[in-house]
């Protein structure tokens, strides 16, 4: 705009149509050429190697062994989460309990669930029956209900402390409002404290969600058919060993897809209030 | 007029540890009185405050707000200790506003406004609205009721959460450094909010290191230091001609 640059000498002018060139960095270009190049090598071998086998990989991807595996290890994951969050949240309100009984019993389920492997919980909710042999014991565990107990009970241990760490973060001046006002207990923790505990304990929380997918797998030993296990139970027939295994990954991966875009609404929600673009929004 | 003290304390002891923080301490707050407690840091008038509404436990001494012992149930020799939900039910009827503001941070401001109507006296949600968006009216922020307290400046989320004690209808309100983490440009606004509720009859005990504010709105004026009452009066003869030389000293550093 001539108007503007009137009062400026020629060289100032001139500036207004000076080209700004980025630095260049010749290790960036030498990386990215290099990066392309193995990149092009796996899509190749990927492409070009038979014995990946892609036919059979499209073929048992929507085989309905494989989807009857996928079905289970969702309803796993999904029933475990479930249970052990409500579990865990249970437990980190009472290790954070002013009664010692409370603490104390919390702490001793933290310090055996997690002190043991999920593999050896897992069989021996499986065989709980050779402890009582001759009464309900037997009937009442199928290897469906060992795995699942044996995978809510265990996560519930670690959910509770990443609850607990959630209401501890959280400012005592909330509490303290929420008792000035007349508001009882449980309210506070469900209506003030959780809600805000949740910006924090969602993060990890949604990180052993993705666990637990992949955990659910162990409960093959229980010959239980989720997604790992349908698969192994047909390369064993077919001896289509790697073709199988890229199947069930591809399954896992798109699961933890559809996690990961879950947990970005899931955090955009309790983040409401904090984020001050948010809070404009809504006004 | 109840000629009965809205707030009595007596012989009030608390400790924290091995630092006793109240030595003693007899107060009476008579209905519609503002009273301003004044003092050095940790001289224990946040935690008097903090009592009167059970926040802390007292070790000894008794506390009576509008005729009803706080916190306890007196029969013959021994106080027994209230159940929560009783405690919840005195603390209802005792505002309380806190240095740092404390509102809800996932509430919006009439969400803030609201919460306790709806779940403590269980007002349908649509009452507990049009009062909370009244309150909010009432001190100057009916614009803000959808913002979030982030969004709000220190002097706005003071003044909503005066709003947020209001909605309970207190007997009484207790001001515990109420403007003490505010940029100074926004002491004022607070301030002019509780000189409105105080003309309109509230019963107030303030927490404060606003002396002007003492000698413009208190009806008295009670000097803490070392966990004991040094000097109380009125106003203008505590804070102009002070007796005591501890009151004097501290005086001289404020002003």
């Amino acid at each position: 705009m001539p108007s503007q640059v009137a009062g400026l000498s020629t060289a100032e002018a001139d500036g207004d149509d000076l080209v700004v060139v980025a630095r260049r960095s010749p290790l960036r270009a030498m990386g990215m050429v290099v990066v392309v190049a193995l990149a092009a090598l796996l899509v190749y071998t990927l492409v070009t190697n038979p014995r990946f086998e892609w036919a059979v990989v499209a073929r048992y991807f929507t085989a309905e062994a494989v989807f009857e595996g996928v079905l289970l290890t969702l309803q796993l994951t999904a029933l475990a989460m479930i249970g052990g969050i409500v579990l865990g949240v249970i437990l980190a309100v009472m290790r954070l309990s002013k009664s010692v009984l409370l603490s104390r019993c919390a702490w001793t389920y933290i310090w055996f669930f997690r002190g043991t492997p999920l593999m050896i919980q897992l069989i021996f909710w499986f065989n709980l029956s050779a402890l009582f042999p001759g009464t309900g014991v037997n009937a009442l565990i199928t290897p469906y209900v060992a795995a699942l107990l044996g995978l809510t009970l265990n996560e519930a241990a670690y959910l509770a402390e990443i609850v607990r760490g959630g209401l501890l973060g959280v400012d005592r001046g909330q509490t303290e409002a929420a008792q000035a006002l007349g508001i009882g207990r449980g309210r506070i923790l469900l209506g003030v404290v959780l809600p805000q505990a949740m910006r924090v304990i969602v993060p990890p929380t949604a990180n052993q969600t993705v666990a637990m997918l992949k955990n659910t797998s162990l409960v093959s030993v229980l010959g239980v058919a989720d997604l790992l296990h349908s698969a192994q139970i047909i390369y064993s027939r077919t001896f289509q060993t790697i073709p199988l295994l890229i199947v069930a990954s591809l399954w896992y991966l798109v699961i933890t897809t559809v996690l990961g875009v879950g947990q970005h609404y899931v955090e955009k929600y309790y983040g409401r209030g904090s984020d001050p673009l948010a809070g404009q929004e809504a006004a | 007029m109840n000629a009965e003290p809205m707030v009595r304390a007596s012989g009030v002891r608390k400790s924290f540890g091995r630092t006793e923080v109240l030595k003693g301490v007899d107060l009476d707050v008579a209905r519609g009185e503002v009273c301003c407690l004044l003092g050095p840091s940790g001289s224990g008038k946040s935690t008097l405050l903090r009592c009167v509404n059970h926040l802390e436990k007292v070790d000894a001494g008794r506390i009576w707000v509008d005729g009803e012992l706080v916190g306890y149930r007196q029969s013959g020799r021994t106080l027994h200790e209230l159940s929560e939900r009783e405690i919840g039910r005195q603390r209802a009827d005792i505002g309380m506003v806190f240095q740092r503001f404390n509102l809800f941070p996932h509430m919006t401001a009439v969400e803030n406004v609201m919460y306790a109507q709806c779940t403590v006296r269980r007002e349908p949600r649509a009452k507990a609205r049009e009062r909370a968006e009244e309150l909010l009216a009432r001190v100057g922020l009916a614009e803000k009721a959808g913002s979030y307290p982030a969004t709000l400046s220190g002097g706005q989320q003071q003044r909503v959460a005066i709003a947020r004690a209001l909605a309970m209808q207190p007997k009484l309100m207790l001001f515990d450094e109420p403007t003490s983490a505010l940029d100074p440009e926004l002491v004022g606004e607070v301030l002019d909010t509780m000189r409105a509720l105080a003309a309109d009859g509230m019963t107030m005990i303030v927490v404060t290191h606003e002396i002007g504010f003492a000698r413009e709105v208190a009806d008295s004026v009670l000097f803490l230091d070392g966990g004991v009452i040094v000097e109380r009066g009125a106003p203008k003869a505590v804070l102009v001609a002070p007796e005591h030389p501890r009151t004097r000293a501290f005086l001289e550093k404020v002003l």
